[in-house]
């Protein structure tokens, strides 16, 4: 059990670096309270994996600082770290049955057999696996097998961390859910500081009491869901997150006013003077409203997905998508539109404009 | 649904009979018909029956060699697996040593196997070969073309230099094929090198392993070539393993007969083996 800080991490994967790019991770601090649920959300790429293998100790960053309990462990290896990893792929020992795989890191820790088999019960007992204790291994099914990858992290009763690296990637939808809850499920229970990687933002969301949104090497927000979906900081987190993403528009600010399509907008936040390359306002789908009088748009599509509708609009100054209940009738042909401008955000070259 | 019956279909098949029949019927059969006849030349036959089975499945001569065979194949896998995954555990994932070590394993397998016989044969020759001179010098009492003890040990020496490279080769494609996700795993569980090896790389390369450990014995049973040119057999009958003693029969003696009923024991002692190890193979598969 730690609490696990990240100061300046910085990580090239090259020998040389020349500009932002050669960086798979660039300047990232974190502070992950003993005992919380966290997740990194972000595409493919974006470094969410290296910077759980620098946690981890499977990789040393190039420049930063790991610390648990504010003690610096970066040069330390994963067995000094004492942390517990679940991978992408289920990772088993083929030729062992289940027991002996979960026994494996307890075994290698040299603990006595009476200890490891009280372990591996209660573990096996947890994860729901105590029928097939004395099976082997490789005639699992994928989610057997993730299981067993994550009763191996488990099954230590010493780790400072545990960390999944996208571990419901290979399993079936339906079995996901149940999976799903059962991490979260275990997360009260042994409470214990769990850190989620995905690129799947309903995982990241249903998992986390705090996510941590990565883009192109760097944190762009930490936050709650809540706030994730409500005040995003970058542009980025507002169209990752959310289905469909947040509508973002090009704007601009004169005098303090944001104008856009020609028209003032009442927004949130602003910005007195325009120092910046380019504005923008971001305003999520759910937020819109048809009305009298606003913007004036052309309705092109309409998709209902049962629960609720979608709505594709063309306005002079782009596309906005708008989400309605499913119930609500949609004006056909050319319609107004206002934002709601609690959630109306600018955005001054991607980062939201603080006041 | 139906099935639509078409006979012509057949034609399609003709042309892969005609090629079976070419390659692998027609003669095996030429070898079937002379096991069975004596003959005296001019296309006389007269029909034996059993009789050329009988006579070598009995004769102490085909006894002999078969033991030979069987020794030297025993050998040659119990130092070419071990020695081959050691090899390819110790060669480098990455870098520029990839394509030299690769060039440098592939190398004896490119060279044609009589040009092995003779290379080792002049390498070893005891009054000018290097081997061969400086083992003398060094004080051993070495001629491989005058003691049984050193014939065996320079026909093992050579065999494992010449196919060592293909067991490297196939753990070594093996090993990498392992995810990484597999040894940051062990490492995170605190196992050790040991542990590694046992756990994860021994039987991810159970596959690779079988089809080596199957090639080398079918090759290495079937070795004629490198100690043909090598020892020719020699000293005495010490190193003629039984495609040697086959062919001294068939084309020596020109016994056709006994030497064609060899043939087929002899092929058959090969399907037999390679059936059982197939199946052996197939049925962990199954339960796994």
């Amino acid at each position: 059990m730690a609490k696990i800080t990240l100061k300046d991490l910085s990580h090239s994967y090259l020998e040389k670096q020349n500009n932002n790019a050669d960086w798979a991770l660039r300047e990232v601090n974190i502070d992950w309270k003993d005992g919380g649920a966290y997740a990194l959300l972000g595409p493919s790429g974006c470094g969410k994996t290296t910077l759980l293998n620098i946690v981890s100790g499977l990789l040393k960053p190039t420049k930063g600082k790991v610390l648990f309990d504010d003690k610096d462990i970066t040069t330390l290896n994963p067995v000094e770290r004492d942390i517990a990893q679940i991978f992408q792929f289920p990772v088993i020992y083929d030729t062992m049955t289940v027991y002996d795989n979960l026994a494996f890191p307890l075994k290698n820790r040299g603990l006595s057999d009476s200890e490891i088999a009280s372990k591996v019960k209660e573990i096996a007992e947890m994860l729901e696996l105590t029928s097939t204790l004395n099976n082997r291994a490789s005639g699992l099914t994928a989610d057997g097998k993730q299981k067993i990858s994550l009763g191996r992290g488990l099954v230590r009763s010493d780790v400072n961390v545990i960390m999944f690296d996208e571990p419901l990637t290979v399993i079936d939808p339906h079995l996901k859910w149940i999976l799903r809850s059962k991490l979260k499920e275990l997360h009260q229970k042994i409470n214990r500081t769990m850190i989620y990687v995905t690129h799947d933002q309903t995982e990241a969301l249903t998992f986390a009491d705090q996510v941590v949104v990565m883009h192109e090497g760097q944190i762009v927000q930490t936050g709650t869901p809540v706030e994730l979906f409500e005040k995003p900081k970058h542009t980025f987190v507002g169209h990752f997150i959310g289905s469909p993403g947040m509508n973002i528009l090009p704007c601009e600010i004169k005098n303090g006013e944001v104008i856009f399509s020609g028209q003032k907008i009442s927004s949130h936040n602003t910005a007195n003077k325009s120092n910046f390359n380019k504005t923008q306002l971001g305003i999520r789908p759910e937020f819109i409203n048809f009305s009298n009088n606003g913007i004036p748009v052309k309705i092109k599509r309409v998709s209902n997905t049962g629960r609720h509708k979608i709505i594709d609009t063309e306005s002079s100054g782009g596309n906005i998508k708008i989400l309605s209940n499913s119930s609500t009738e949609i004006p056909s042909g050319s319609a107004h539109i206002t934002f709601n401008q609690k959630y109306t955000y600018v955005y001054g070259d991607n980062w939201i404009i603080e006041q | 649904m139906n099935k639509t019956i078409n006979q012509k279909a057949w034609f399609f098949v003709i042309p892969v009979f005609i090629l079976v029949a070419f390659n692998a019927a027609i003669p095996l059969m030429t070898v079937v018909n002379y096991s069975f006849q004596e003959t005296f030349g001019n296309n006389v036959f007269a029909w034996e029956g059993t009789r050329w089975f009988k006579q070598i499945l009995l004769s102490e001569r085909f006894h002999a060699a078969l033991a030979r065979q069987i020794a030297f194949t025993f050998i040659i896998l119990l130092i070419q697996i071990p020695l081959g995954i050691g090899i390819a555990l110790t060669m480098p994932k990455k870098g520029w040593g990839v394509p030299v070590c690769l060039i440098l394993m592939s190398m004896p397998l490119l060279i044609p196997w009589n040009v092995v016989g003779a290379m080792w044969n002049i390498f070893a020759l005891p009054d000018i070969g290097f081997l061969g001179h400086s083992l003398n010098g060094l004080g051993f009492d070495y001629n491989f073309t005058q003691q049984p003890g050193d014939a065996w040990f320079t026909t093992i020496l050579m065999d494992v230099w010449h196919w060592t490279s293909l067991v490297v080769l196939l753990s070594y494609a093996g090993l990498n094929s392992i995810q990484p996700a597999y040894y940051q795993a062990a490492e995170i569980d605190g196992a050790s090198r040991w542990a590694i090896f046992r756990y994860i790389e021994l039987p991810k390369m159970k596959k690779v392993l079988t089809l080596a450990i199957l090639l080398r014995f079918m090759d290495s049973f079937m070795i004629y070539t490198e100690p043909f040119v090598l020892t020719g057999g020699g000293p005495g009958n010490t190193t003629a393993f039984l495609s040697i003693d086959l062919v001294k029969m068939a084309l020596g003696q020109f016994d056709l007969g006994p030497a064609a009923a060899m043939s087929l024991i002899y092929f058959f002692i090969v399907l037999l083996v390679c059936w059982v190890f197939y199946n052996l193979m197939m049925k962990n598969e199954a339960q796994s």
